[in-house]
């Protein structure tokens, strides 16, 4: 069993690696009650093109890994998600949100079945305690749920040449490890870890968990192989904007307590035809009467970049939302962001304006992800 | 802090503008432009909001902002004046400003209006000194 004793609580944590991205000459921030390097050297725009061209080796040892175990751990996991895990086999993950009574969010996440006895949830770094909390109030009696996040590491490995490069290093055919998927014991340069197909940057690529007594060494060893392909490490900063152009949402900012799975376009996470789960009776409430605001994606039409916390007009210049994620997009070469609006404002083409710094600039609503790989 | 990242012949504000004072047909003319320092905190500049010939700034007060992929700060007039010429190539290439703060990242030149106002901005030693004091 994982300690289950109270973490500190110090303004700012090191992950293992704190001292190499002091080595590599990172700009460290405090996220998420980390010390997370925001951008090496070669800064946020390199970093970002690295991603989309070669790969990119990230830190992400900040998130939290809560392992759930025993006769009723599928049980436990299914009545906090909103998504059905029934379909997942072993060696599969899935993506959801787990969710209040109200049907607010309580964070999103990644959910891994080992077994049918064992499955990790990959949480939000600043959600930690509050996930593990509601974990323990709702499902602690129904099997073992251990946060073993001060003993984990995890890396992320993203870019279209993550399987070239990772192959030499890797002890199975990667070609065989469909998206979603992972290998819950397999080698990195001789060192034991779990693979997983799975990533945070609307990019091909793996994530890479071991023991937070190895994940220096395993750090080392892939930012030698993306070298070998020219890649390189990457920071918060540029995990971002892939993020974002991906159109994938940041808990804190596009996801938030008061912010339900429906409004955040995430109702494909929400699955009523299995069992029940936390949440359920006011998103079914929800759908059945619609949602009045949706989190939509806009890119800017006039000269601007729209940041976290802007405000959002229509047209004619009333007050409609908020933005909650914004900037540039590298790839695409546009200014682009997310926030939630009226209904009536979130169709495709939708005119909007964004208070920059006190200046109306005007957006439109887009469709889906601004940036697609090409597969 | 080398020389090379605060250059001899220019002054500087406490928001990391620099000035460098010329004098033409007898007038003192004032490029300026933003800080190594500075540039290395932003990041990859991807835009800036400059303002055109014949507008007037003062001293301490916003005349601009520059936006980085991950920051908006605003740029501080280190000197009055008019504005004569405005680095346009900058809004085609905001690149500039992080590869060559003090050359091709220049922001603006004014002629400058009361030429005693440069008293309170410091000189390269007294600004290498401030950006230790930052460090620390």
């Amino acid at each position: 069993m994982t300690s289950t004793v109270e973490r500190e609580t110090a303004p700012a944590q090191r992950t293992p690696l704190y001292e190499s991205h002091r080595r590599l000459g990172a700009r460290l921030i405090e996220f998420g009650g980390w010390w997370m390097p925001v951008s090496y050297p070669a800064g946020i725009m390199d970093e970002h093109r690295t991603t989309r061209t070669a790969v990119g080796v990230f830190d992400v040892c900040h998130m939290g890994e809560i392992h759930f175990r025993g006769e009723r751990a599928g049980e436990a996991v299914q009545h906090l998600v909103t998504n059905d895990i029934s379909k997942l086999t072993d060696g599969a993950a899935l993506y959801t949100v787990v969710c209040w009574p109200s049907g607010g969010i309580v964070d999103d996440l990644m959910v891994y079945r080992v077994s049918a006895r064992h499955y990790l949830l990959v949480v939000n770094a600043a959600n930690l305690e509050k996930d593990r909390r509601w974990f323990m109030e709702n499902v602690g009696a129904w099997c073992e749920i251990a946060d073993a996040s001060a003993e984990t590491g995890l890396l992320a490995f993203q870019g279209p040449r993550a399987e070239e490069a990772l192959q030499p290093l890797a002890g199975v055919r990667l070609r065989d490890l469909g998206r979603m998927r992972f290998v819950p014991a397999c080698e990195v340069a001789g060192m034991s870890v779990w693979i997983a197909r799975t990533g945070y940057t609307a990019e091909d690529g793996f994530e890479i968990l071991c023991s937070a007594t190895d994940v220096a060494r395993v750090w080392e060893r892939l930012v030698e192989a993306a070298a070998g392909v020219g890649g390189k490490p990457v920071g918060l900063g540029a995990r971002d904007t892939l993020r974002l152009e991906g159109k994938l949402s940041l808990y804190g900012s596009d996801l938030r307590d008061d912010t339900t799975p429906f409004e955040a376009d995430l109702g494909w996470v929400v699955k009523f035809g299995g069992a029940d789960f936390i949440g359920r009776g006011a998103l079914a409430w929800q759908r059945a009467v619609g949602v009045r605001r949706r989190l939509v994606g806009f890119e800017m039409t006039g000269r601007g970049i729209a940041r976290h916390g802007y405000p959002i007009y229509d047209a004619s210049g009333n007050g409609v939302g908020e933005v909650t994620s914004g900037g540039p997009a590298p790839t695409l070469g546009k200014n682009i962001g997310m926030g939630y609006v009226p209904v009536e404002l979130s169709r495709p083409g939708s005119a909007l304006q964004i208070g920059c710094r006190g200046k109306l600039v005007t957006a439109r609503v887009v469709e889906g992800p601004f940036y697609r790989r090409k597969t | 802090m080398t020389n090379e990242s605060t250059p001899d012949d220019l002054l500087y504000t406490k928001d990391h503008e620099w000035a460098r004072l010329e004098d033409k047909d007898g007038q003192t003319t004032a490029t300026i432009g933003i800080t190594r320092f500075a540039v290395d905190h932003l990041g990859d500049v991807t835009q800036l909001e400059l303002p055109k010939p014949g507008d007037s700034l003062r001293q301490g007060q916003i005349f601009g902002s520059v936006e980085s992929v991950k920051a908006v700060s605003d740029l501080f007039a280190p000197l009055s004046g008019t504005v004569v010429k405005v680095n346009g190539m900058l809004y085609a290439a905001p690149e500039h400003v992080n590869t060559s703060p003090y050359r091709d990242g220049w922001m603006v030149q004014i002629v400058v209006a009361r030429f005693a106002e440069k008293e309170i901005l410091m000189d390269p030693a007294s600004y290498r000194t401030f950006l230790h004091e930052q460090a620390e």
